[in-house]
């Protein structure tokens, strides 16, 4: 096989594709290297990749639910809080992750090639390896409450498309200047922290006035975390489109501009980090 | 269909250096103040060029490089540290662009810079194999193909599902290269890797490479060590400071290097000795210098108007029976200092017996500053035998001869003067 390669300044656009074709078992392995580390060495290994949700699940529904009685709606409130907490979970994993991963891998960037894209999407897939376990969990409290889907459920997989890109164009985003600014790297925990609360994750998004909703919208995961309540908890819920569709375009934009970013500032990368 | 597998056409790579801040990363803090600051500077100033306030300086790691690579060539690459040996390694693997230039590569590229790149501590053997191999541009197939062909090599098969962490430093090195030594590429680019592991390994390793070289590969490899590369290479270039010193067989190249070693070591040291290529042919020359002070201390740093004691070594027989000496003193900015010479001026011939003499210099009164000093022997008839151009150097310090601390620089040496109103 012989294949022409032409290194110029600013000429590596043509080739990414394909690159990152040629590279595409490393967003296998690379996932595969990170789920098998996270569990080295401990005890009940894989089964705290369900008991973090399950607790953060219980100590929502009973600040949320017990002690602020917050209307549920007619549903379990425990189904309300999980229902929202597998988008919030897997974006708040993912956005992290992979903001971070760019750095934590710093040896592979200043050593060797391959498309640099390969990093935060391979952390942002294993978020989502965690967010496929979570799913076992509704699951369980969907039969434990004896609570039937309803033909929406169908919708999920659309939806979860969204979630991921609102992970990773935030992530995207992040992690290119995370190279460069460290800064950043204090700023992540804090934007999950504050995202639990400002995002309808213990709560429904009906507990927002309506004067407020459209702005409430701002927050892409609250499109987000809605769909998913729409598909999960079916006609129950009210759906506000005008929100959702805001989402889905700042969602967009998001994803867009951070690919779009990152691919500006990835050529520099071994020289900056 | 040309041969040539790598054609590099004028490449450079540009760095920017910051001057004014002692960390090392660039906080948002320091951008939002410098913009704050020059926003405010174009208030006050508003046609001012206030692009000079941050003091960036550019570096060029990389300057005009250009070269040929055929197919089946293993090009050695050797220099200084710092003379862009690695970055250029990194341009050719696409890790870093190029900032002008151009470099075209027929065939897959494989580079190993590093012993272990991603291998992660707490992954067992067996797993860092199809990891490390898939960062390495390997598929899960060719890994799976070449895995025993790896552990053997490795010499770890005891210990594939320990986790790399408890592995001797040794048998690390030894996994790593191993994986990486089974990448089938048409062009191998290897950075100073064999400088790990023991003499047994690095034989190996050697061999290894080899046989990747004979079987019809391109490969480009960096090394210090100068019999591996003459071992291995059949072409070298040579790189300093960011440009090619020069380019040719491996045997040609790696002389000439370690002559110029001696010639960089004779620099910093106060015994010069001669570059064996300056006196080949030659059956009367200087063959070292060593610089003293007047209490016949070694030392290449003299203050103002102290003495400087230079001690010669010539060897072999002279054209007649008795020779003289002579010394030429130059700034390093060019300029023709003092000279000396024992026959015609002083009326001093050595006899042909004398091997060994000494010159005294001084008072120096040389202004602060660099110096060479060149070295020549001459016949009774003042016609120079042998010449040692730059053979050492020294440097002037503390030279404020007058009332005030002001040091002096410029020009070359210092008169006594006095100063005194008359009317």
């Amino acid at each position: 096989m012989h294949r022409q390669l032409v290194i110029e300044a600013g000429r590596t656009e043509r080739q990414y594709w394909k690159d990152l074709w040629h590279y595409r078992e490393l967003f296998y392995f690379l996932s595969w290297r990170d789920i098998l580390v996270r569990y080295k060495q401990t005890a009940i290994g894989i089964a705290w990749a369900i008991l973090r949700p399950f607790l953060t699940m219980m100590v929502l529904t009973i600040v949320f639910g017990k002690l602020a009685k917050l209307p549920s709606g007619g549903v379990p409130y425990p189904i309300l809080v999980f229902s929202a907490m597998l988008p919030w979970q897997f974006f708040a994993n993912a956005f992290s992750e992979s903001s971070n991963s760019l750095i934590d891998n710093a040896n592979l960037i200043s050593k060797v090639y391959f498309p640099r894209l390969v990093i935060p999407t391979s952390a942002v897939i294993v978020s989502f390896v965690d967010f496929l376990l979570s799913g076992f969990i509704l699951l369980g409290l969907m039969a434990w409450y004896d609570f039937w889907p309803t033909w929406s459920l169908l919708v999920l997989p659309l939806l979860v498309i969204m979630a991921f890109a609102v992970a990773m164009g935030a992530g995207l985003w992040i992690a290119a200047m995370n190279v460069k600014y460290r800064d950043f790297r204090y700023i992540i925990p804090f934007i999950v922290q504050f995202g639990l609360y400002i995002s309808p994750v213990g709560f429904s998004s009906n507990v927002i006035p309506e004067k407020w909703r459209l702005l409430y919208s701002l927050n892409p995961m609250v499109g987000v975390i809605d769909g998913f309540r729409w598909a999960i908890l079916g006609n129950e819920i009210v759906f506000y489109w005008p929100g959702f569709c805001l989402s889905l375009v700042l969602v967009a934009t998001l994803f867009v501009g951070g690919l779009w970013y990152f691919r500006k500032t990835e050529r520099t990368f071994a020289d900056v980090i | 269909m040309s041969d040539i597998m790598i054609k590099a056409e004028n490449i450079g790579k540009k760095y920017m250096l910051t001057h004014k801040q002692d960390s090392k990363y660039i906080t948002l803090r320091d951008v939002i103040a410098q913009k704050g600051k020059s926003i405010a500077q174009r208030i006050k100033a508003p046609f001012s060029d206030s692009e000079t306030i941050s003091k960036l300086e550019e570096f060029w790691a990389l300057k005009n490089i250009s070269f040929d690579i055929k197919q089946g060539d293993c090009v050695g690459i050797i220099g200084y540290n710092g003379a862009g040996k690695s970055t250029l390694l990194k341009i050719l693997s696409r890790i870093t662009e190029p900032t002008v230039g151009k470099v075209t590569i027929n065939g897959l590229v494989a580079s190993l810079l590093e012993v272990g790149t991603g291998f992660h501590p707490e992954l067992t053997g067996r797993e860092n194999i199809f990891l490390n191999g898939a960062i390495l541009g390997m598929s899960r197939k060719d890994i799976k193909n070449k895995f025993d062909e790896i552990v053997s090599f490795a010499e770890i098969e005891k210990f594939l599902d320990t986790p790399v962490k408890r592995y001797s430093s040794g048998m690390y090195v030894r996994l790593a290269f191993a994986v990486a030594a089974h990448l089938e590429p048409e062009i191998l680019l290897v950075d100073e890797v064999l400088a790990v592991g023991d003499a047994a390994f690095q034989k190996k390793c050697l061999g290894k490479m080899r046989n990747v070289a004979r079987e019809g590969r391109t490969v480009l490899f960096v090394s210090h060590n100068m019999s591996a590369i003459r071992k291995l290479c059949g072409r070298a270039l040579w790189l300093d400071n960011g440009k090619i010193v020069k380019s040719g067989t491996s045997g040609e190249i790696v002389h000439d290097y370690e002559q110029g070693q001696i010639r960089k070591f004779n620099d910093f040291s106060c015994v010069a000795e001669r570059p064996a290529d300056d006196i080949e042919n030659l059956e009367f020359y200087i063959k070292r210098v060593e610089l003293h002070d007047s209490h016949g201390e070694k030392t290449k740093i003299f203050s103002y108007h102290e003495s400087l004691i230079l001690i010669v070594d010539v060897f072999g027989v002279p054209l007649e029976n008795s020779y003289g000496l002579e010394f030429r003193i130059y700034k390093d900015s060019g300029e023709f200092a003092a000279v000396g010479t024992s026959g015609p001026l002083h009326g001093i011939y050595f006899d042909n017996k004398a091997k060994k003499i000494k010159i005294e210099i001084g008072p120096l009164i040389l202004t602060n500053g660099k110096y060479t000093i060149s070295l020549r022997t001459i016949t009774r008839s003042w016609i120079p035998t042998d010449t040692w151009d730059h053979a050492c150097s020294f440097n002037i310090v503390d030279c404020h001869p007058f009332a005030m601390p002001q040091e002096i620089k410029t020009p070359v040496c210092v008169i006594e003067h006095t100063f005194s109103a008359i009317r």
